[in-house]
């Protein structure tokens, strides 16, 4: 009991930040990562839970060790000794957590850069190719009514131009993701494939131009660690590179009717060779049967035929019909399965 | 006896802050706060106008075209009337306030009906150039901003001119109201200095940006 | 009640009957006494709160399986919506302020009563109104669009019920406007001669601060709310894309007042947390002015943090970049108060008793909100995270681990004062362990769920996360559980508990120099200042040095 508090200080004051930096490391708390951002944001938030794991012990250590030894001994009416603050403490006190958040802000700038969820710091951008297909899509007269002009709010639309000569392997793949109540639509506008799951080429940096059509709803893959507002009126944009194979869960992340817990569909990487395969089976399915979710969901006429069959929007229809771009004749098959 | 306590009581509270001026309550041994506190009103009130100009300059911002194509042009003949209507009636409350400082209670009253009358003029003119428009409420956004903004403003004024009917009102009881102690001859004049201020901002963001 | 039966044995405190006892209907009626009026919000509010909490355990009874097993979809949206505006407008704003708030800034600064009663009494009429308003809306179809009321979808889902909750909000930020204007007064004004603003108990500073947020950022709710009207009765378009308006206009509008609007309910529990601790710690509160300036800065960065419930609505990078480093700023204010108060309590002759445990577990449940708020700020993070179970457990831990323990320790701590008894000890031991245990089973698991992928707002989930779920579920009827021994002990002791004096704990702050509860216009005679509020151990020292 002869141990001098100054090496009791720094015997605990190691081992609190050995468990800080071994929690910040080991928490298991991510899903997988599946993308090369996830992994710079799983290395700030390592980072974060490193710094919060110590400020954790220290605060909850001070507190408990208070009610342990400082309570009030039975028959003792007097008062504690009067101390009403010590300068060079709460200086420490003010001072490293300023120098804490600004450290992590710097880092978390960085972090953002390189991640560039949100766009227009990064140079792998192409411009967008979504005009034609969005004015193509049956249905789409209320994206046309919409201004054309970005918000003030908005991420500037405008993207560099296209540089032909570019490695073909490092230029994105763009996809238009379309929200709906209540199922993602996935159209590939250089191949004019529409899909219901969101399938990509693995280590092949994609380009998402998200849209929505009616209310605001929002694309979260947990595995990529990215999410993005779809807002009806002005278009958002992803960009990240998938690098693993697998199929992942494509959330919808912000509020968006009733059926917003089942508004989930799947993204797949797969490796370039097999995605390429995909790539052609949908390109015949397309041309052999131009009926697709997209095209039965926008189509007026068809939407109201489906509505006849007695299914019209109804959710447990869309859950079987958001998966793949079907035939007329296969939806008529599930509405009478169901 | 505890009855009466309570009786006494709110008998005390509920007349205490009221602007009755006899009121000999135990209340009435602070200074008069409601100067301090209706100024304060106003800087809340000011906010949601900050709020509703700030988001008319967003919407403004964002649009390709302000005003969307096809808004008919506003005449800018009436409203600027109007403005100088609103605004000289600035000045004529003014001289309400001095008359009533100067225990001139018979001009503060003339004033006010000045006031009034200019006041009510300036909502005619309003309704006049709504009937006369050529968009409605629902025409575009900012055929929409234009209404709400505009109609939350003469709002504003139709209180300010009921404000002032209240202390002419009041100002009938002999010494209600003297150079010592008119509150409302004061929150009446500060609040319609205020709808003037908001109205030239207004005036300035609609009509002539 | 008549003169003779003041000699009744059983009258041995005729204040305490005086005031609460036979004059029962006083607090059905249009008081302005802020004693009265203070009382009137605790009990309105708690009973809201208990509304509120029934709505939450539907929410988590629907949510221990991964279907849609025990109410639709559509009641699943309305309940959370309803669960989250009343526990913000009816249950922990009207406490704080309307009810804390209230009951001792008169008293703490020596006052009569508020600067204007009759307000006082009008803002807390509003309440009871617009919140039977806003349950009646269970008949029609009540809102549920979420509390924030996101545009398009709050265009179309359940007009009548959007229109009732439109209604309701500007009813009751309009409430909220006033109460704040009169604080605002009473501290700035009507503070006794000898206590100089440095004086001031730390309270007062977080009202003041709080209620300068509410003067100003409240009102551009109801402009939006306005707005949102309009859209929805009258068919206008500012914040439909349909008709050319851009719903994002509504999300600044909307959160320029509800990210304050956490300051609003988390900075007078601060305030009350202030002054628990050093009563019950026997020791100064530790950093007086830094905890004071402290709260004034929070308010004032509160007011420009915003957008950081926007990192994923598509902003502009700089303003993103603007806002993370302004929310991560608030951690030092928040901090300084968090290290000041361990200080406080550091070295102290702690009392353990229910206010204390309560106020203690306030301090070490804000830290975790704390903690995960920064980790929130970031936005790469934040991108992440945003609309997840994740953000559940931070706002809970927040409003729940913040502001009600708060406001528990507050009960207990002040109860004495506002009905003359004391709360029964053991059943607020009882009470504040099962809070405890149950506050931590309910949301420390939801962190894990939000960052493994669990969105908010759903009545449905990937069954990979049923078992977390469940034991959120069980947590949560603990914590309903909970509120049983305090109910009982709150009716039982307000009538048969304790009688505690007027200064059970031997505070220094001015309510516990007149009697409890106090009379009709607080003081018998002006009280006089003679020690700071916070002068524990100083005639220890002195005896010490004497001898």
């Amino acid at each position: 009991m002869k141990v001098p508090s100054t090496i009791t200080a720094l015997v605990v004051g190691i081992t609190l930040t050995l468990a800080s930096l071994w929690i910040g490391q080991n928490h298991g708390l991510m899903p997988v990562s599946a993308s090369f951002e996830a992994k710079k944001i799983d290395d700030l938030f390592n980072a974060m839970m490193a710094i919060s794991a110590g400020l954790f012990f220290i605060v909850q250590g001070a507190i408990l060790y208070s009610v342990f030894f400082f309570r009030r001994r039975p028959g003792d009416d007097t008062d504690a000794a009067p101390i009403e603050g010590n300068v060079p403490l709460e200086i420490l006190w003010t001072a490293v957590p300023t120098v804490i958040v600004m450290w992590l802000a710097v880092y978390s700038f960085d972090v953002y850069k390189a991640v560039d969820g949100g766009n227009a710091i990064g140079s792998n951008h192409m411009a967008h190719q979504h005009a034609p297909t969005m004015a193509s899509m049956p249905g789409s007269a209320m994206a046309a009514a919409m201004p054309s002009g970005g918000s003030l709010f908005s991420n500037p639309l405008a993207a560099p131009p296209i540089s032909s000569g570019d490695n073909a392997a490092q230029e994105p793949l763009v996809v238009n993701v379309q929200g709906l109540q209540y199922a993602w639509i996935m159209t590939y506008p250089e191949t004019g494939i529409v899909s219901g799951e969101l399938r990509l080429p693995q280590n092949r940096p994609v380009r998402l131009n998200i849209s929505a059509n009616d209310v605001i709803h929002a694309f979260w893959v947990p595995e990529f660690r990215l999410k993005q507002d779809a807002i009806p009126g002005q278009e958002t944009h992803l960009s990240f590179t998938p690098n693993r194979i697998g199929t992942y869960p494509l959330i919808c992340a912000e509020l968006c009717g009733a059926y917003h817990g089942g508004m989930n569909t799947r993204v797949i990487v797969q490796s370039p060779e097999e995605y390429q395969a995909w790539e052609e089976s949908q390109k015949t399915v397309a041309t052999k049967d131009p009926v697709t979710v997209a095209a039965l969901i926008h189509d007026e006429a068809m939407a109201s035929q489906v509505k006849a069959m007695g299914f019209g929007s109804d959710h447990s229809v869309m859950n079987h019909l958001r998966h793949e771009a079907i035939s007329m004749a296969e939806v008529v098959q599930i509405a009478q399965s169901l | 006896m505890q009855g009466s306590i309570a009786d006494q009581s709110s008998i005390d509270l509920t007349h205490s802050e009221a602007a009755a001026p006899a009121a000999a309550s135990q209340h009435a041994e602070h200074p008069d706060l409601r100067l301090f506190g209706f100024i304060l009103f106003l800087t809340s009130e000011s906010m949601l106008f900050l709020g509703l100009f700030v988001a008319y300059l967003t919407f403004r911002s964002v649009a390709t075209s302000w005003p969307p194509a096809g808004t008919p042009d506003l005449e800018l003949l009436l409203p600027g009337i109007n403005t100088v209507i609103l605004l000289s009636s600035s000045l004529v409350i003014h001289k309400a306030d001095d008359a009533v400082k100067a225990n001139d209670i018979a001009g503060m009253r003339r004033w006010f009906l000045i006031t009034m009358a200019m006041g009510i003029t300036f909502l005619a003119g309003q309704l006049y150039e709504y009937a006369h428009l050529e968009f409605g409420l629902k025409t575009n956004l900012f055929s929409s901003t234009f209404y709400v903004l505009t109609g939350f403003h003469g709002l504003h004024v139709m209180v300010g001119v009921i404000l002032m009917s209240i202390v002419l009102w009041r100002s009938r009881t002999p010494g209600h109201y003297s150079s010592e102690k008119h509150f409302g001859v004061e929150a009446a004049e500060i609040y319609w200095h205020f709808v003037d201020v908001i109205w030239v901002l207004l005036f300035l963001l609609l009509y002539i940006l | 009640m008549t003169q003779a039966e003041l000699s009744d044995p059983r009258q041995l405190e005729p204040l305490v009957e005086a005031d609460n006892g036979s004059n029962w209907r006083e607090y059905f009626s249009f008081s302005t006494d802020h004693k009265v009026i203070g009382i009137q919000y605790l009990v309105t509010s708690f009973v809201f709160y208990l509304i509120g909490g029934v709505l939450a355990e539907l929410v988590r009874t629907e949510l221990a399986t991964p279907q849609v097993d025990f109410v639709s979809r559509e009641t699943y949206n309305a309940l959370f919506t309803i669960h989250a505006t009343i526990m913000i407008f009816l249950w922990i704003i009207p406490t704080l302020t309307g009810g804390f708030g209230n009951f001792l800034i008169p008293l703490m600064i020596g006052a009569r009563d508020m600067a204007f009663p009759r307000l006082n009494a009008i803002a807390f009429w509003m309440i009871p109104p617009a919140g039977i308003l806003l349950l009646c809306s269970f008949f029609v179809g009540p809102a549920s669009a979420g509390w924030t009321s996101y545009p398009p979808l709050s265009l179309t889902v359940n007009k009548a019920g959007e229109a009732i909750w439109i209604a309701g909000v500007i009813v009751l930020g309009t409430s909220s406007i006033m109460a704040g204007l009169n604080f605002v007064v009473t501290i700035l004004k009507m503070r006794i001669p000898s206590m100089p603003i440095k004086k001031m108990p730390l309270f007062c500073w977080a009202m003041l601060a709080t209620s300068a947020l509410q003067l100003t950022a409240t009102p551009v709710l109801t402009g939006a709310m306005i707005l949102l009207g309009f859209d929805l009765l009258v068919g206008t378009a500012f914040f439909n894309p349909t008709g050319g308006g851009d719903p994002i206009v509504y999300q600044h509008m909307f959160w320029f007042y509800s990210h304050p609007a956490v300051y609003i309910m988390i900075l007078p529990a601060f305030g009350m947390i202030s002054e628990i601790l050093p009563v019950h710690a026997r020791k100064p509160i530790f950093g007086y002015l830094a905890i004071a300036y402290s709260s004034i800065a929070i308010s004032f960065l509160g007011l420009i943090v915003w957008a950081h419930h926007m990192f994923t609505s598509g902003t502009p990078d700089w303003l993103r970049m603007f806002f993370m480093i302004a929310t991560m700023v608030i951690a030092v204010p928040t901090g300084i108060k968090v290290f000041s108060w361990v200080a406080t309590i550091w070295g102290g002759k702690l009392r353990l008793n229910s206010a204390m445990l309560f106020a203690i577990g306030f301090v070490s449940m804000f830290v975790v909100g704390g903690l995960s708020g920064i980790m929130v700020a970031s936005v790469p993070f934040d991108i992440h995270v945003h609309d997840t179970y994740f953000i559940v457990a931070h706002l809970h831990y927040v409003l729940f681990g913040g502001s009600v323990f708060g406001i528990y320790a507050g009960m207990y701590h002040w109860f004495p004062k506002i009905t003359g008894r004391l709360l029964d000890e053991t059943w607020g031991k009882i009470h504040f362990a099962l809070t405890f245990v149950g506050f931590n089973l309910t949301f420390l698991p939801m962190h894990v769920l939000g960052l493994q992928g669990m969105n908010r707002r759903v009545a449905e989930y990937d069954p990979k996360f049923a078992t977390i779920n469940m034991i959120c579920t069980i947590g949560s009827y603990i914590l309903a559980v909970s509120t049983i021994p305090f109910v009982i002990n709150a009716i039982w002791s307000w009538s048969k508990g304790k009688i505690a004096g007027d200064n059970p704990w031997n505070a220094l702050t001015l309510e516990w120099l007149t009697t409890s509860p106090p009379p009709v216009e607080n003081f018998h005679v002006d009280p006089v200042l003679t020690t700071g509020p916070y002068d524990y151990g100083y005639e220890e020292e002195e005896e010490a040095l004497v001898s």
